[in-house]
């Protein structure tokens, strides 16, 4: 994996892509939206940033992974499945109700969800017991969460950003996935959570702002995490809700609904034109 | 009268924290800034690197708690009970329930008995609240005995529970010999008229309840529910079925609580009369803790009246 290229990455994170449409339109619900934003994020901790391995899942010193936006699950899986920790295929079966692949995160279905998640702003206080548990361990592994933009409105995250910094958790990276995007509209008409940098840097996080959806910013901000000593790290991600399928893309209407028939034709095959060009 | 022990549980609580996290390095124990009062800081002396704490955030702590727990470490997270119950009911739902971690709650100051802090504090629906969660195992001792005993058998239990802890100094029921089972009612005194089934700091008001009884010819069966979730079905139904009706106390309100746990229990098998005593759905006052226990009817006289309702019912 580690010499897996950019090019690699982006194709991955085109099948990545196809994997979110397959399962919600096989699911006729779901959150495509705000899965399509975070697949580059993903996608890079997934196949290049994170030591794991899917053959072994339950490993104690595998790095950890929390979905704190834990309604963005068919990215998730669809990254976990691409990454070999069950078959692709089985991405059909998205919220059915003999699936592993429930609605939001859950560890007792599915092997490799380190916790479940999907109540809003809960999953980075578990990243920061996994960090701190982490620390006890000797610095045993790193600890990935990414929250949504709008998840941030939860007092919670706040508590939590509060006690990372105070235990100097820089083991630690939250990701914001800042699409704009929140189900009652922009997040700036509903509550807005901005400025979320200075936020972050005031709750005495070191601070990283990057296009989410550029592997070479991801790669550049991930290793400076890594050398950031102290504190942890916030990446805010300035990101596409419905990135790489045209029409979903910044159409809050595609937070939680998914493609019909006609859409997915469209979807799948606007994704396998990008898939053909790149490997063209 | 011989001199009786008293020790509220909280204290029995830190005491047990203490002696477990000398026997298990994978304990480690989290508050919310009451360590002081919830006597977790007992063990924040005894292990400083094994004690954390969350500040005055106790969603943030349950969240914490269980991340911890799936690293591998028993985690007993301690607050109040009105902010470990309900402040943080669904962080205790959704991150510690329900993927069953093994997270244990040290709940202390529940109930009325926490005194002259009034209504604001003195919870009286966490035993509603966490009995609605599946999977959560919920124990309200009734001595200082009893709770130290539900610390270890907490630790020793694969998943969350819930532990009710008391603010005031209750006199000591059992001995060292005590042997505690989660889930395993405890019949303290056999009888043949009515079944008295409490549960915490009724326990004692239940046995002195049963004493004034027999001055009347009325004999009392006493069972310390000292589990409420899961529920020793097959004891109440076995002392229902000799006794013909039953009496509940609990400090805590009627609606939701043990009481309404044991009618579930009655109502489906074998039902007989349960009358209940608790807090009358209603919030709680300042006072001192003993003056407010009377105040709502949490005593063995009032025990006694429900238990005469009872039989006339049968």
């Amino acid at each position: 994996m580690d010499a897996i290229s950019k090019k690699e990455l982006a194709k991955i994170a085109c099948n990545v892509r196809m994997g979110i449409i397959e399962g919600t339109f096989n699911a006729k619900s779901g959150h495509p939206g705000g899965s399509l934003s975070i697949t580059e994020i993903l996608t890079y901790l997934y196949f290049k940033e994170m030591n794991i391995n899917p053959e072994k899942p339950t490993a104690c010193n595998r790095d950890r992974f929390v979905l704190s936006k834990g309604h963005a699950a068919p990215a998730l899986y669809s990254v976990m499945a691409n990454r070999g920790f069950f078959p692709v295929e089985e991405l059909k079966t998205l919220r059915k109700v003999d699936s592993r692949l429930q609605g939001h995160p859950s560890m007792n279905y599915l092997p490799g969800i380190d916790i479940s998640s999907g109540s809003l702003g809960q999953g980075i206080s578990a990243a920061c017991g996994m960090a701190l548990g982490s620390k006890l361990k000797g610095d045993a592994f790193r600890v990935y969460t990414i929250l949504g933009d709008g998840e941030i409105e939860e007092g919670q995250v706040w508590e939590a950003a509060m006690y990372a910094a105070a235990k100097k958790l820089d083991n630690l990276v939250a990701f914001v996935d800042n699409n704009n995007l929140q189900i009652d509209g922009t997040v700036e008409e509903v509550n807005s959570p901005y400025p979320i940098p200075e936020k972050f840097a005031a709750f005495g996080w070191n601070v990283i702002e990057i296009d989410g959806h550029n592997f070479d910013e991801i790669e550049a901000a991930l290793n400076e995490a890594k050398a950031t000593k102290g504190k942890p790290t916030a990446i805010i991600a300035t990101t596409t809700k419905g990135k790489g399928v045209s029409f979903m893309e910044n159409q809050v209407n595609w937070h939680g609904s998914a493609p019909n028939a006609e859409q997915y034709e469209i979807a799948m095959n606007e994704l396998k034109a990008l898939l053909n060009e790149m490997e063209g | 009268m011989a001199d009786v022990i008293k020790t509220a549980t909280r204290d029995a609580y830190g005491k047990a924290l203490v002696e477990l996290g000398e026997k298990n390095p994978d304990v480690l124990v989290l508050d919310a800034d009451l360590a002081a009062a919830t006597k977790t800081g007992a063990f924040k002396k005894a292990f400083p690197e094994r004690f954390f704490d969350t500040g005055i955030a106790e969603g943030n702590m349950m969240g914490v708690a269980a991340g911890l727990a799936t690293t591998g470490y028993t985690v007993f997270a301690s607050s109040f009970a009105m902010f470990s119950a309900g402040r943080a009911f669904e962080q205790v739902r959704n991150t510690i329930a329900y993927p069953h971690l093994n997270v244990k709650i040290g709940a202390t100051h529940a109930g009325i008995s926490v005194g002259e802090d009034g209504a604001s504090h003195q919870c009286c629906e966490d035993i509603a609240l966490m009995r609605s969660i599946p999977g959560m195992v919920i124990i309200n001792p009734a001595d200082d005995i009893e709770a130290r005993a539900a610390v270890f058998a907490a630790a020793e239990h694969n998943g969350p529970v819930y532990m009710r802890f008391g603010r005031l100094a209750v006199p000591r029921i059992f001995d060292e010999s005590y042997k505690f089972e989660i889930g395993k009612a405890v019949t303290l005194k056999e009888g043949s008229d009515v079944t008295i089934i409490a549960t915490g700091l009724m326990v004692n008001e239940a046995l002195i309840a049963a004493e004034e009884l027999s001055k009347e010819g009325i004999s009392a069966e006493v069972i310390n529910m000292h589990t409420i979730k899961p529920l020793d079905k097959d004891a109440i139904i076995k002392s229902a079925k000799k006794t013909g009706c039953i009496v509940t106390a609990e400090e805590h309100n009627v609606v939701g609580g043990m009481g309404d746990a044991v009618c579930d229990a009655v109502c489906s098998e074998y039902p007989v009369p349960v009358v209940k005593v608790g807090v009358e759905d209603t919030f709680g006052k300042s006072g001192p803790a003993v003056e407010l226990l009377h105040f709502f009817g949490l005593d063995a006289d009032n025990i006694v009246k429900k238990a005469k309702i009872a039989i006339e019912k049968k």
